[in-house]
This record gives structure tokens, C-alpha cells and sequence, in this order.
């Protein structure tokens, strides 16, 4: 029973309002992600919006973001996530919450 | 020339909500700034709103406030790999005419909030974000700088009720970043199903309720807890750890979800029901030492934002609440004494906070955070031996009771030594006392 858990199928239930080529989150310095051991960011964000890519950085795609700021709070001691708001109006968009 | 107004709220979560009708109501000339598309967009809460706090801002609120269901049965649930041990308590005396508590849908409760802030003849704007707190000369807080093209508003006094991630006392240097220990990340889905289902198998009827709150196994020993709550036409499932626990413990929190969704002892409970929405939120869970300085010159910080939550017993929204109101009284007092709202007057906002049930429930549960995080055989080893032990027991296999007994202890001492068991039990008493 150890299914992969397609977090995209969950995500796409989500309203969101996208603010095209603005993302909210953003990675400081991806290079200084290659010598973080946990790299925590990647298994932490409930909306996978991070992944180690092949250099083994960091690659952030803000889409399917919950804007919950897990992400800035794991990583506060490598001070590596530039964390905002989307634009007033932008972003998870939540129908029931 | 800049808009000035007496109050700025930030935020349309409950804490906002709270405060700004308060103000509004008052006469007050308010304005509240919302980020989401409409109040509610950008707030998460697991489901349970209790009546108390809401009451004492607007008494007649059960006249049409869109609650889901009043609750009568509560269950406490420890769930082993493939079973569960709990207690339930169920009472037809919460059938009255004014129930005590509620399962909500977060969305609904704000919009119907923000129609009466409007009515009290607040003013409220949505999809727009406060950027950052413009201040005087001295440090005062005289307005905020919103993302809308002059965006610059001026107010005697800001109420920052921007919730957990509380950015903007952050970046001011009112308050410093939560450490990860002192932040749970809980993800939930909302599953619809058909009513009837709801009544059969929680045996309900009409808007009667059941939730569920569960412990054990299904965090996988990191320090957590789990919910499933009834709504009228759908389920709320849910489960949150502390940060610094998912950091460590290489468990992503949508398959800790999903383990949660196939245990065989939730798995029939929800079966059939379709998934609308999967929300992530952090809930401030460090208690009574997280809580920052409260106010200042000019400004106060309310609900998640002041990191008032009461992990203990899962009350985050009426202490919310409570904070939105008690901050919006002292303004309301100030201004009926015409006195400035400087951080010596605004003190009394922290008065009567330290002396309402917000700061005592905090206060008396101080050590818990601490004893919880450093402790972690209350989500490991303890759901493993007393779920075993109870399968020991009931299970009737012609091994006498007085062996029974032995094997149950010895699994326990096993587990944790007589002088673990003991040690933890104090802790708790201390914690809880």
C-alpha cells in the first residue's frame, strides 16, 4: 500500500489566482542551496512547490503555493527564502478554508 | 492629501473580524485592508468555532450566522497501525437552543462576519496588501503603504490582525521569525458527501455533530495531532506537526494526510466522499513564551499574529476573537477620553488581555509546548504499547487475566522503564496542573 501521493491531484481542487510571472517566494542565492544538507524545503512544503534538481539545487515554482510560510520558517537559519504576499488578490484563493 | 482614518485593521480572519466590527459599531471611523479576493480567500482553520467569544460581540449571531453543525459527541482517539483506542462523550444535553460550540466552514463564517462589520458601517476593502507600517520621526506607527497605487493610509492607530505568518510586525522589528518548534504545519482536506451518510454513520440527526481528535501512530511519532470533523454536507479531515518535527522527520505532509485518509479506522468513515479543497495553514502552537509584545505606539497585534493559541485545548479562534475585541475596546476607551493611543495607553489592551481567560489559559499551560517537543514518547513509543495492550485485553484466548495484566505492565516498563512512566505522568500533571 505504499502508494505515491500525487500531491498535484490534491492542488488541482484549489482556486488560485495566478499573477503570471510574479512569483511571491523566491530563492536568494540557488547556489548556496547546493551545500544545504536537509534541503528541508523540499519535503516540507505541503504544496511541493520545491524540488532538487538535477545541479542539486533548489527549483521553486510558486503555483500551487498555500502561502502557509512553512517554507521561510524551515529555512530561517539559511535565511535562503525571499517570502512575500502575492499582490492583493492574487494567489490561493480558498472556497472554504 | 492622505485618507485618514481612527483605526486601521489588517486582516479579515476572526481576530480582524472581531476588531473592526467592535470598532465599527462603536462609531468609530474604521477601514480593514484584506488581501484575498474577498474575506476569507486567504483564511485556513481546522472547523470548531465556539460560541462565547462571538456572542459577546454579536449576541443575537445564531440568528443567521452559517454554522454547520452544534456538537454533541466529542472523541478522543489514539490510533495504533490498524486500530484505535478512545473515548467518546456524547450528550443530548448539547442539544439546546444555544449550543456551546460548532463545526464551521472558515469561508462562510467571514463573509457572513464582513456583512455585519459593513452594517456596523465599517469600511473594508479586499485584494489589497498592506507592504509595510509607515512610521514618525519618533517611531510611531501613524499608517500603513498598501500595494495599491497610492496606497498610503493614515490612522491613529493600526491593528495588525495579519495572522500566524505576521509579516508585518515582522519586518518592522516588532517581533522576531517563529522558531520552527513553536509553529505546527497542519494540511486538511474538505470531502463532500451525501448527508444521509454523515447521520448513519456518526448516528446524527439534523445539524447534530461529531469530531473526532486523534492522536498516535498517524504522526509517526512526531509531535502532532489529527482531526475529522462532521460538517452538514461534508468532512473535515486534517493533520498538523510541529515544524521542526517535519524538518527532521522526512515525512511530507500530504502522505502523512493520506496515511491518515487508508487507516482502516478512518478509511469507512469517509469512504464515498469527494475532495473540493486541500488547505495547508500554520497554527502558532508555542504558547504563552511565544507571545510577543502586544502593542507599542500606535499599533497592536491580535489573534494568530500575537500568537494566541491555546494548543491544548485546540482554541484559536475565540482567543482570536477575545483579542480582537479587548484591542478594539481600548481604542474605543481612548478615544471616548480623548487621550492618544501612545504605548503607555495602549497598555491596557495587555490588562485586560493578562486578566481575561486568553492570558490565563496561556499562562497556565506555559510549560506544555516545552515538555511535549522534548518528550517524544507521547507520540511514539505510548500509542504502539497502549493500543497493543488494549488488543492484549479484549482479545479472549484462554490466557488467564492475572498473565494478562503482567504482559500488559511488562510492555510498558519495556518501553519506557518504571522510572520513564512515572517521570512522564509528573510531567504532565506539572503541565497541566
Amino acid at each position: 500500500m505504499n502508494m505515491m501521493v500525487k500531491v498535484e491531484d490534491k492542488l488541482y481542487q484549489n482556486r488560485y489566482i495566478v499573477d503570471e510571472s510574479r512569483p511571491h517566494i523566491r530563492i536568494k542565492d540557488a547556489e548556496s542551496c547546493t551545500s544545504c544538507t536537509s534541503q528541508a524545503c523540499t519535503y516540507c512544503c505541503p504544496a511541493a512547490c520545491y524540488s532538487r534538481n538535477e545541479a542539486g539545487s533548489v527549483t521553486l515554482i510558486t503555483d500551487g503555493c498555500l502561502e502557509c510560510g512553512t517554507c521561510r520558517v524551515v529555512c530561517q537559519d539559511k535565511e535562503n527564502i525571499q517570502w512575500d504576499y502575492p499582490r492583493g488578490g492574487y494567489g490561493i484563493s480558498y472556497k472554504f478554508g | 492629501m492622505v485618507e485618514k482614518f481612527d483605526a486601521i485593521v489588517i486582516g479579515a480572519g476572526p481576530s480582524g473580524n472581531a476588531a473592526t466590527y467592535t470598532l465599527a459599531k462603536a462609531g468609530l471611523n474604521v477601514l480593514q485592508l484584506e488581501r484575498g479576493e474577498y474575506p476569507g480567500a486567504k483564511n485556513v482553520q481546522g472547523g470548531i468555532m465556539y460560541a462565547a467569544e462571538l456572542e459577546k460581540i454579536i449576541p443575537d449571531f445564531r440568528d443567521d450566522c452559517p454554522t454547520e453543525r452544534h456538537i454533541i459527541e466529542q472523541r478522543v482517539w489514539l490510533l495504533g497501525d490498524d486500530n484505535y483506542i478512545g473515548t467518546n462523550y456524547r450528550s443530548d444535553a448539547f442539544n439546546t437552543d444555544r449550543p456551546n460550540r460548532y463545526t464551521i466552514i472558515r469561508a462562510n463564517i467571514d463573509k457572513w462576519f464582513s456583512e455585519k462589520i459593513r452594517a456596523a458601517g465599517g469600511l473594508q476593502i479586499c485584494e489589497t496588501t498592506v507592504t509595510e507600517l509607515i512610521r514618525d520621526g519618533a517611531g510611531k506607527v501613524i499608517g500603513v503603504r498598501t500595494d495599491r497605487e497610492g496606497g498610503e493610509i493614515h490612522a491613529d492607530v493600526v491593528i495588525m490582525a495579519d495572522g500566524v505568518n505576521a509579516l508585518l510586525a515582522k519586518r518592522t522589528g516588532f517581533q522576531q521569525e517563529a522558531a520552527p518548534e513553536n509553529v505546527a504545519l497542519a494540511v486538511k482536506e474538505i470531502l463532500f458527501i451525501d448527508p444521509e451518510l454523515i447521520q448513519q454513520r456518526f448516528g446524527l440527526k439534523d445539524d447534530e455533530g461529531v469530531v473526532i481528535e486523534i492522536m498516535g501512530k498517524v504522526t509517526k511519532g512526531m509531535v502532532g495531532t489529527a482531526f475529522l470533523y462532521t460538517n452538514k454536507e461534508s468532512l473535515t479531515i486534517g493533520i498538523g506537526c510541529l515544524i521542526s518535527d517535519f524538518k527532521a522527520g522526512n515525512c511530507p505532509p500530504y502522505k502523512m494526510l493520506e496515511d491518515l485518509k487508508r487507516h482502516p479506522v478512518i478509511k469507512p468513515l469517509i469512504e464515498g466522499a469527494e475532495m473540493k479543497e486541500y488547505a495547508a495553514h500554520m497554527i502558532p502552537e508555542g504558547g504563552y513564551k511565544a507571545v510577543p509584545q502586544l502593542y507599542g505606539d500606535g499599533w497592536m497585534v491580535v489573534g494568530d499574529a500575537a500568537h494566541l493559541n491555546n494548543a491544548a485545548h485546540r482554541e484559536g479562534s475565540n482567543l482570536a476573537m477575545a483579542s480582537g475585541r479587548m484591542a478594539a475596546e481600548t481604542v474605543i476607551e481612548l478615544k471616548q477620553s480623548g487621550l492618544a493611543p501612545t504605548a503607555a495607553n495602549l497598555a491596557e489592551y495587555k490588562r485586560k488581555m493578562d486578566a481575561s481567560f486568553v492570558m490565563k489559559d496561556l499562562k497556565k499551560y506555559r510549560e506544555l509546548p516545552g515538555i511535549m517537543h522534548n518528550n517524544k514518547q507521547f507520540f511514539g513509543a505510548y500509542p504502539d504499547v497502549i493500543t497493543a495492550a488494549a488488543h492484549n485485553w479484549f482479545t479472549v484466548d484462554s490466557v488467564d487475566k492475572k498473565t494478562k495484566e503482567k504482559e500488559i505492565m511488562a510492555s510498558f516498563v519495556k518501553k519506557r522503564s518504571v522510572f520513564g512512566l512515572v517521570g512522564d505522568a509528573l510531567k504532565l500533571v506539572r503541565a497541566v496542573r
